[in-house]
């Protein structure tokens, strides 16, 4: 009976005391950036989410586009294979959460979507021989919509390369670099985007004896 | 001692701040409509801007119209998505923002449709507008014409209203020209007289709601169109 009050009397001055230091200690740890590292991850996840999901929006547009294609270009065969046969590889790999954290993978992603984009764009160009096709209403929307959809895959993929430096400057710079020794060594710097062409950083060159 | 450690520590996170910020410089958000290139007289800009702020009273969808004299070496769609989020245009969480950008000197044109909008102004119609309504009008150098009859076909669109036009034919379909022109401008009148009487009336750039005119944090993510002449 005596223990136990006794250890009544030890506990309860200590109890109010830990949970002040700890309301105390919290803002001010919030403050110091505790949470940067892993709040910047998930910015980058999401800002990857939306790559992938630009990406998407994309693919879907092409069966429709070489559909639309198909009845006026007819002597493009060619071109119109090779979109549809980038559009499938590009459906063969699974996208999803663990291509972020897979480099090899990542970089299949990347040259599959890089290779659809130039099969558009030689697609894009081809199409200009064919004024009726050019005046179709259809075409023009289907067109359009590719349009805002590489500029918002440009878009997503800037905004994740941001995303990421963000995160790593947080990992490398001062109070962050202590938070992540600390607490968040599991967390490693995360790859940016390279460039998807191989030549992207080439200028086009001109030819003028053709 | 600790003053100095605070105030290192505060010098070292605005310099890694700084490189985020530094690229792109954008004009001041005056209202709703910045005439940076100086296209639209003083009565078509105020009722513009009348327009734009009856248009989001009653769908609390934005809508800026933006003149600018140069885009500072950036292409149009880097620059539209890049302003859209400076302005922080539409409101925050409905991403309901959207820009129309005219650069006389470079000859283009976009519009710039925030994340909430892109359902209702889609990149197809976005096109559609430049192509078939601001751009005939630009040829001619009627620019204001252009970008009030842009801003009425944007705003339909956003209602779910507008439809496909041809950008050949427009001559022949007079009778939707009309109904289109005028429809908004009764509503104008109407929304413009409300505001006349109801408060010290057009007056925009004190620090009343209607002067000060901000932008509510919508996201953009490069949807919409643009187009040259």
């Amino acid at each position: 009976m005596t223990t136990l009050i006794t250890a009544r009397w030890e506990l309860r001055p200590l109890f109010p005391r830990s949970l002040l230091v700890l309301l105390f200690t919290l803002p001010w740890l919030s403050g110091c950036g505790v949470n940067n590292i892993p709040t910047y991850d998930e910015q980058a996840k999401a800002a990857w989410a939306q790559v992938e999901n630009q990406y998407q929006r994309r693919a879907d547009l092409v069966p429709n586009l070489v559909a639309t294609v198909k009845g006026y270009a007819t002597h493009e065969q060619e071109t119109l294979i090779a979109v549809t046969e980038a559009r499938a590889k590009v459906g063969s790999i699974q996208a999803g959460k663990d291509l972020l954290d897979n480099p090899q993978k990542l970089q299949q992603f990347q040259a599959a979507q890089s290779e659809l984009g130039s099969a558009l764009q030689r697609l894009m160009v081809v199409v200009e021989r064919y004024p009726d096709l050019k005046a179709n209403q259809n075409f023009l929307a289907l067109q359009s919509q590719l349009e805002g959809t590489e500029n918002r895959i440009s878009v997503a993929r800037r905004d994740f390369i941001q995303a990421v430096n963000q995160y790593n400057r947080e990992i490398r710079t001062f109070p962050g670099r202590i938070w992540h020794w600390i607490l968040y060594s599991d967390m490693p710097l995360r790859e940016t985007y390279e460039a998807t062409n191989q030549n992207a950083e080439q200028a086009p060159k001109v030819d003028f004896n053709d | 001692m600790t003053s100095v450690w605070r105030i290192s520590t505060c010098l070292l996170l605005l310099w890694a701040s700084l490189p985020l910020f530094a690229a792109v410089s954008f004009p001041p958000l005056t209202g709703r409509v910045v005439d940076q290139a100086g296209l639209l007289d003083s009565g078509t800009a105020q009722q513009l801007e009348q327009q734009l702020q009856a248009h989001e009273a009653a769908t609390g969808n934005q809508l800026v119209v933006v003149t600018l004299k140069d885009l500072q070496g950036l292409a149009i769609e880097d620059y539209g998505y890049q302003l859209g989020r400076a302005w922080g245009i539409g409101q925050k969480g409905k991403d309901n923002g959207a820009l129309l950008i005219v650069v006389p000197g470079l000859r283009k044109v976009r519009i710039e449709v925030g994340y909430g909008l892109e359902g209702e102004l889609t990149d197809a119609l976005s096109a559609n507008i430049i192509q078939a309504v601001i751009l005939p009008q630009f040829r001619d150098s009627n620019f204001a014409q252009g970008i009030t009859e842009g801003v009425d076909a944007i705003i339909q669109a956003m209602g779910g209203q507008y439809s496909y036009r041809s950008p050949q034919n427009q001559s022949n379909e007079l009778p939707p020209w009309w109904v289109i022109f005028f429809l908004p401008l009764i509503f104008l009148r109407r929304f413009g007289m409300g505001g006349f009487y109801g408060h010290h009336g057009g007056h925009y750039g004190g620090s009343r709601r209607g002067g000060g005119f901000g932008g509510g944090g919508g996201g953009f993510g490069g949807g919409g169109a643009s187009g040259g002449w």
